[in-house]
C-alpha cells in the first residue's frame, strides 16, 4: 500500500510537471535564441490569468483558454519588436533590468485595472472531482490540462523539428552568425519564438487561474520554479526541460510523501545537485556562444 | 558582438530573481507639526492579498481624523510601508521610529513579523499595536509591556470553530488531518488545535506543515485522501487558504473540510462554490449594528466593495489610538500604555464592547463561527458567509473564550 502511495505521488508529479513545462519551455526557447533571460515571462503567465478570467465572465472558459494565449502573444509581439530586439547583442546585464523592471511595471499595471485584492475564478462545475485510473486518483481538471500540455508539447517538437521554420531557430541557436550568412534575418523568427513563448505561459496562467489565487504577483512566484527547471534541464535542449520540468514535479511529490515541510526546498536541492554534476543542466548543450 | 557566458548570465539571473523578492523602500516626506505614525502591512508575499485590504481601512481612518481637525489639532501623518517579511519589517520599524519620527507603530499581519516589530517597540520604548497577527505565543510567552495585540488569538478561533463543530457532532470520536502552515502561526494554531482534539476526544490522524510560498496542494491532497480522515482541518494562513480550499473543490473529496483560521479576503478571492464547512471570523460587513453599517456604508461608498475584516481592523485600531492621544493629551509610551491598561472600553462595531486586558495587552473582544451562504440566498459576491452566534454566547464572560493567567505565560515587566 506504501509503494502505491509513492507511485500515485510520482504519477501526479508528472502532472505538475506538465504545468511547469508551459512556462519553462518559452522562457528556454528565449534564452536559446536571444541570449535573454526574460524575467518579464510570469508577467505574461499572470496577464493570461487575469485575461482568461474576464473572457470567462463573458464567453466562458472554453474560450477564454484559447482567447486569452493569443491575446498575450499578439502583446508578445510589441514586447519582442520594441523592447528585447534591442538587447540581443547587449550586456546581458541590461536584458535582466529592462525585463526585470518590465515585470514590476506588469505587476502594477494589474493592480491599476484590477486591484490589489486577488480576484476570483472557480473551475467549470463539469470539470469537478476526481476520477479513478486503476488505483490511481487524479483530478479531472488535471487530466484535461495534461492532454493540452500534451498536445502543446507535440506541436512545439514539430514545428522545431519538422518544419524549415524550425531548422532555422534551431541553427540560429548554435550559429546565429552562419545563418546571417547564409542571408536569413533572424529577427522575424525571434518574434515568432517569443510570440509562442509567452503565449505559453499564458495558456499555464489561464488553465491554473481556476485552482490557484489569481493575484498581482502571481507572475513572480512562477518564474523561480521555470528559471529552475530551465538550468535543470539545460540550454538549447527540448527534452532537457520537458525532462527537467517533469523531475521537479516528480521531486517535489515524492518529497512531500516522505517529509512535507521540505516540498519547496527539494526542488533547488534537486537543481545544486544536477549543476554539481552537470554545471550544463541535464540535456545542455555546447553552445558555442554562451561559452 | 559582444557575447556572454553562460556562467554569468545564470549568476545574474539568480541575483536579480532573488533581489525582487527583497522590495524597495518607499520615500517618505516628513513634515514638522504633525503626528507621525508609522504602519506596516504585508503587501507582498502570501499575506499580501489581505494586506492590500489592511491598507484601504488605515486610509480611510487616517483622512476622517485629518478631515475633521487631527488630534490634538495636528494632523496625523501615516507612513504606510510593505513589511515583505520578518528581517525587512524589523528594519523598517527601526527606521520608522529612528530616522522619520515616528511615536509609535501599529499593523502587520504575518505573527513572524510582528515578533519582530515587537522586540523593535521594546527596545526603541515605543507602543506597537499588532493589528492582524493571530499566534497565541506574542500575546503569551513573547509578550511585552509595548505591544498591543487586536485581533483575535489562534485560541479563540479554535474555540469559536470548536463549539460550532461540537453542536454539530462533527469532533467526539472524529479522525482529524490538518494542513498546518510552516512558521510561528501555524505551530501555534496547531498546537491550540491538538488542546481542543485531546480535551474532546478526537484523534489527530495526520499533520502536513506546508510552506508559506506554497501554491500547488495536490501532494497534500494525495496524502489526505491516503489518510482517509472523518474530517480535514486547515491551519493554513494567507494565499494558502485560498489555494487550498480551491483545490479542495477540484479534487472533490468527500470529507468535510473546516478550518481554525481565515480571513474574508481569502473567502472572496476563491470563486465560486469552492468554499463549504466551518471557520471563524473576528468581524464581517454584514454584522448588525449602527456603528458598522455606518463604516460599511462609507467603506463601500469610497472604494466600491465593503471593507474585509483586516479592512475593519486597521480602522478601528488607528481610532482607538487616535481617542487615546486625544483623551491623554499626549504621544508618551508611558501615558498611553497607562491609558489602555486601565482597560478603557471601546466600541469596535460589535454588539460588545472591548477592553485590552491589563495584563497581556489584547483586546478581549467576540469572535463568530461562520458557514458558507447557498448561492441563490447571496445578495452580491461579497455576501458570502452565514454568521454563527457569537463566541462567547451573549450572557457569559468576554473572557471565558480567552486564556485565563494560568494558561498563559505572559508576564509583563513594568
Amino acid at each position: 500500500m506504501q509503494f502505491g502511495f509513492l507511485l500515485e505521488q510520482v504519477v501526479n508529479g508528472l502532472v505538475l510537471g506538465g504545468y511547469y513545462l508551459l512556462i519553462a519551455l518559452g522562457l528556454s526557447l528565449i534564452f536559446s535564441v536571444g541570449g535573454i533571460v526574460n524575467l518579464a515571462h510570469g508577467a505574461f503567465y499572470a496577464l493570461g490569468a487575469y485575461t482568461s478570467v474576464e473572457i470567462t465572465k463573458y464567453l466562458g472558459f472554453g474560450s477564454a483558454v484559447v482567447l486569452s494565449p493569443i491575446a498575450v502573444a499578439l502583446l508578445g509581439i510589441l514586447f519582442e519588436r520594441f523592447i528585447l530586439r534591442r538587447f540581443y547583442d547587449a550586456d546581458p546585464i541590461l536584458s535582466l533590468l529592462v525585463t526585470f523592471g518590465l515585470a514590476m511595471v506588469t505587476e502594477q499595471a494589474i493592480r491599476i485595472i484590477w486591484g490589489a485584492p486577488p480576484i476570483s475564478a472557480a473551475i467549470p462545475q463539469g470539470l469537478r472531482g476526481s476520477v479513478f485510473l486503476g488505483d490511481f486518483l487524479f483530478s479531472r481538471y488535471r487530466l484535461l490540462i495534461l492532454a493540452v500540455v500534451a498536445a502543446v508539447l507535440v506541436g512545439v517538437w514539430l514545428l522545431l523539428h519538422k518544419t524549415s521554420f524550425g531548422r532555422v531557430v534551431r541553427a540560429g541557436i548554435q550559429r546565429p552568425d552562419m545563418v546571417a550568412a547564409l542571408g536569413i534575418r533572424l529577427q522575424p523568427y525571434m518574434t515568432a519564438i517569443v510570440m509562442l513563448g509567452v503565449g505559453m505561459a499564458a495558456l499555464g496562467g489561464a488553465f491554473f487561474a481556476p485552482i490557484t489565487i489569481v493575484h498581482p504577483a502571481m507572475g513572480a512566484e512562477i518564474i523561480t520554479v521555470a528559471f529552475v527547471v530551465v538550468v535543470i534541464g539545460g540550454l538549447g535542449s527540448f527534452w532537457g526541460v520537458v525532462i527537467a520540468a517533469l523531475l521537479v514535479g516528480v521531486v517535489r511529490g515524492i518529497t512531500i510523501h516522505f517529509a512535507p515541510a521540505a516540498g519547496e526546498a527539494s526542488i533547488y536541492v534537486l537543481m545544486f545537485l544536477v549543476l554539481l554534476v552537470r554545471p550544463r543542466g541535464l540535456l545542455g548543450e555546447r553552445i558555442e556562444k554562451f561559452e | 558582438m559582444t557575447r556572454y557566458s553562460r556562467r554569468t548570465l545564470l549568476k545574474a539571473g539568480a541575483a536579480f530573481t532573488s533581489a525582487s523578492a527583497l522590495g524597495f523602500p518607499s520615500i517618505v516626506s516628513a513634515q514638522a507639526a504633525r503626528i507621525k505614525i508609522g504602519h506596516l502591512v504585508p503587501l507582498t508575499g502570501f499575506l499580501g492579498a489581505i494586506g492590500s485590504y489592511a491598507q484601504l481601512g488605515v486610509k480611510m481612518a487616517a483622512e476622517e481624523i485629518n478631515a475633521s481637525g487631527g488630534i490634538m489639532g495636528k494632523q496625523i501623518d501615516l507612513m504606510s510601508e510593505d513589511s515583505v517579511n520578518p528581517a525587512t519589517a524589523s528594519t523598517k520599524a527601526q527606521r520608522m521610529i529612528e530616522q522619520d519620527g515616528a511615536v509609535l507603530l501599529f499593523g502587520e499581519i504575518s505573527s513572524a513579523s510582528s515578533l519582530t516589530i515587537m522586540q523593535v517597540a521594546e527596545r526603541n520604548k515605543k507602543v506597537f499595536f499588532s493589528t492582524g497577527a493571530r499566534s497565541d505565543a506574542l500575546r503569551g510567552k513573547d509578550c511585552n509591556r509595548y505591544s498591543f495585540h487586536c485581533d483575535i488569538p489562534n485560541t479563540v478561533m479554535v474555540n469559536a470553530v470548536g463549539t460550532a463543530l461540537n453542536q454539530k457532532g462533527m469532533v467526539k470520536g472524529k479522525k482529524f488531518v490538518t494542513l498546518t502552515a510552516d512558521y510561528i502561526f501555524g505551530h501555534d494554531l496547531l498546537k491550540a488545535a491538538k488542546a481542543f482534539f485531546s480535551a474532546n476526544d478526537a484523534t489527530l490522524i495526520g499533520d502536513e506543515l506546508i510552506a508559506t510560498d506554497v501554491t500547488d496542494f495536490s501532494p497534500y491532497l494525495l496524502k489526505v485522501r491516503q489518510a482517509k480522515p472523518d474530517v480535514v482541518c486547515c491551519n493554513l494562513a494567507g494565499n494558502q487558504v485560498t489555494n487550498l480550499v480551491k483545490q479542495y473543490a477540484e479534487f472533490g473529496f468527500p470529507y468535510p473540510l473546516v478550518g481554525f483560521n481565515l480571513n474574508t479576503g481569502d473567502a472572496w478571492a476563491m470563486g465560486e462554490g469552492n468554499l463549504s464547512g466551518t471557520w471563524p471570523t473576528v468581524w464581517y460587513h454584514t454584522l448588525d449594528n449602527p456603528a458598522s453599517k455606518t463604516f460599511v456604508e462609507a467603506f463601500t461608498k469610497k472604494y466600491g466593495k465593503p471593507p474585509e475584516n483586516h479592512a475593519w481592523i486597521e480602522y478601528i485600531t488607528l481610532k482607538m489610538i487616535a481617542q487615546a492621544i486625544t483623551e491623554t493629551k499626549s504621544t508618551e509610551s508611558d501615558a498611553l500604555i497607562a491609558y489602555f491598561e486601565k482597560q478603557t472600553q471601546f466600541d469596535i462595531m460589535k454588539a460588545r464592547k472591548a477592553y485590552f486586558r491589563s495584563w497581556d495587552h489584547q483586546l478581549v473582544q467576540e469572535a463568530y463561527p461562520f458557514t458558507v451562504k447557498p448561492k441563490n440566498e447571496m445578495k452580491d459576491k461579497w455576501d458570502m458567509l452565514v454568521l454563527g452566534e457569537a463566541v462567547p454566547a451573549a450572557g457569559a464572560e468576554l473572557e471565558s473564550i480567552y486564556p485565563t493567567k494560568t494558561q498563559n505565560p505572559c508576564n509583563i515587566k513594568a
